[in-house]
């Protein structure tokens, strides 16, 4: 293993560091236990809207710290969920009075410790809600599985809810919005190569030379077929037809329901694309593709939207939902409506993702 | 025997940390073949966090000690078995209160409150190859065992029994749960690393009251 790292232990706080020392003015960092928020945080009158997850994802979740995206990210280690206290101190420290919305990936571990420490800050009287991402279309049931995982739809969710915080939407109006816009978001990546957990040494799973996974998750867990390498035209059309061609997805998920003061199910379908869609497109790299690759996907993606009727409005490409060095591409459409896409102009200050400001 | 020690407990999570840390790389490969490879690192990590806090909670009753175990998995573990494990030692801890010593009724009742504590947070049922496939087993042996008259031993050497039997019978199934659902059938022909860890757990105790 060569990586540019000092020890694997010391990993994933020493990346914090250096965040902070390179953009002070926008996120602080706090240790043991480990996240990173928003300088100017708590920000009176403001919910705050916090997400994080296993390290190993960067720019997500650290990167989108600042004005108009997340007040406050909390870290795993590589690959593994953060911890309750992570995310109860988050809470604590941002927490302007407004309430929290917690922004949660579909892993069974993010679930279980976003839950637990939703309960734990409503024990101290903080108002918290969870919103689950889960947009992967490469996990076709939900019935015999965990679920659809939460990938890319998760960097639109935060710049499109962090930008409603911005503006003042009160709780309730947010997690609505946090809700209706995962139901609206669909993703689906692929591996040109492994990664390397950095505790663990070696690739955590095995790609022949010529080999390619399609419907990689992010953590390497396998997707629906492993097959020989094939153009960048014919990746692209088995990942966007996949998601533009996806049925109705219903699946019950776990929410808080604040009236009752318990948690509930939740029945969630989302909608399948239609042709006059206007979208939000997204050519996210895994880490170690070259952009120019990622314009490549983004070109045939252009046609196969035209071609189904698809209007994509926006457009994001680039590094944002990374597996380490993983090579490949995942791409997220997102069906937007006026109120979303205005959310998406507004300004936004974050390390990752700027602009308007 | 007929009654659990504070003493017993304090050396069960002592002697776990250490069948842990020896079991580290194997639980780590089990991971491996159907998760995401993390957890005999993470359960390391974490047992290494509670025997930093056992000194100061050694001399309390039985419910604090167990709680702040189940408090300081919480907080280093991670992961699902974070919570999960967390969950178990927080909910044994509440059951047994601020005892300082334990009866056989009291100590499966504590296995049950920390396995229905289990259930309830992670959703699992028997089958979906977990922890649960391990631990409900178990209880429901320790359970039978204390109704046939078995002292403390004899209901913890059920309990093992059926932990190994529920962990083996992991191996075909299919993952319904946790990423390792991920590889539907190709999650069969494996242990789960869950279930072994859960297994570990009881006959680490079993140990202690046999040694």
């Amino acid at each position: 293993m060569k990586k540019l790292i000092n020890s694997p232990e010391t990993f994933v706080k020493e990346s914090m560091e250096g965040m902070v020392l390179a953009h002070p003015d926008i996120l602080k960092a706090h240790f043991d236990p480990n996240f990173l928020y928003r300088a100017d945080a708590p920000v009176p009158g403001k919910v705050a809207v916090i997400s994080g997850g296993g390290s190993g994802h960067e720019p997500m979740h650290g990167g989108f710290v600042g004005k108009g995206m997340l007040d406050a990210a909390c870290p795993g280690e590589v690959f593994t969920s953060p911890t309750p206290d992570q995310m109860l101190e988050a809470a604590r420290t941002v927490n302007s009075g407004a309430g929290v919305l917690f922004l949660v990936k579909n892993y069974s571990g993010d679930v279980m410790n976003f839950e637990m420490a939703a309960d734990l800050a409503r024990a101290e009287g903080i108002r918290v809600l969870n919103i689950l991402i889960d947009d992967d279309v490469a996990v076709k049931d939900s019935l015999y599985t965990q679920g659809r995982r939460g990938t890319g739809t998760t960097v639109l969710a935060e710049k499109i809810v962090g930008a409603a915080a911005e503006r003042g939407y009160d709780l309730k109006r947010l997690a609505d919005l946090a809700r209706r816009v995962n139901i609206n978001g669909r993703s689906m990546g692929m591996a040109l190569t492994s990664c390397t957990v950095p505790a663990k040494g070696s690739p955590t799973f095995e790609l022949g030379e010529d080999e390619i996974e399609i419907g990689i998750g992010i953590h390497g867990e396998p997707g629906r077929e492993r097959i020989p390498w094939k153009p960048a035209d014919e990746i692209t059309e088995m990942l966007a037809l996949s998601i533009i061609e996806d049925p109705a997805y219903t699946r019950v998920v776990r929410e808080f329901d604040e009236e009752k003061g318990e948690w509930v199910d939740v029945e969630l379908t989302d909608p399948p694309f239609q042709p006059g869609d206007r979208v939000i497109a997204m050519v996210n790299g895994m880490g170690g593709t070259p952009i120019a690759e990622l314009y490549v996907v983004y070109r045939k993606l252009h046609f196969i939207a035209e071609a189904k009727g698809l209007k994509i409005v926006r457009n994001l490409i680039g590094n944002y939902i990374t597996s380490l060095e993983m090579q490949g591409v995942m791409i997220t459409l997102l069906r937007v409506d006026d109120e979303m896409v205005e959310l998406w102009d507004d300004p936004v200050l974050t390390p990752a993702l700027r602009w308007g400001i | 025997m007929q009654t659990l020690t504070r003493d017993h407990i304090v050396r069960w999570i002592t002697h776990l940390a250490a069948v842990l840390e020896e079991n580290k790389d194997y639980l780590t490969q089990l991971d491996a073949a159907i998760g995401d490879a993390d957890h005999g690192i993470n359960m390391d990590r974490g047992f290494k966090k509670v025997l930093s806090q056992l000194p100061s909670v050694q001399d309390k009753d039985i419910g604090t000690i167990l709680k702040t175990v189940g408090m300081a998995l919480i907080s280093s573990v991670g992961g699902a078995g974070g919570p999960l494990y967390g969950t178990l030692f927080m909910r044994a801890g509440m059951a047994v209160g601020s005892k300082y010593e334990l009866t056989a009724e009291d100590l499966v009742a504590m296995w049950r409150a920390a396995v229905e504590g289990v259930i309830q947070r992670g959703r699992a049922q028997l089958g979906d190859k977990t922890m649960v496939d391990a631990l409900l087993p178990a209880v429901e042996a320790m359970q039978q065992a204390l109704a046939e008259g078995g002292d403390i031993v004899a209901i913890l050497q059920a309990g093992v029994d059926a932990a190994e039997k529920g962990r083996d019978a992991t191996i075909p199934l299919v993952a319904r749960k946790g990423r390792a659902s991920y590889l539907g059938e190709r999650s069969a022909g494996h242990l789960d690393p869950g279930a072994t860890s859960s297994h570990l757990l009881l006959k680490t105790l079993l140990d202690v009251v046999t040694e």
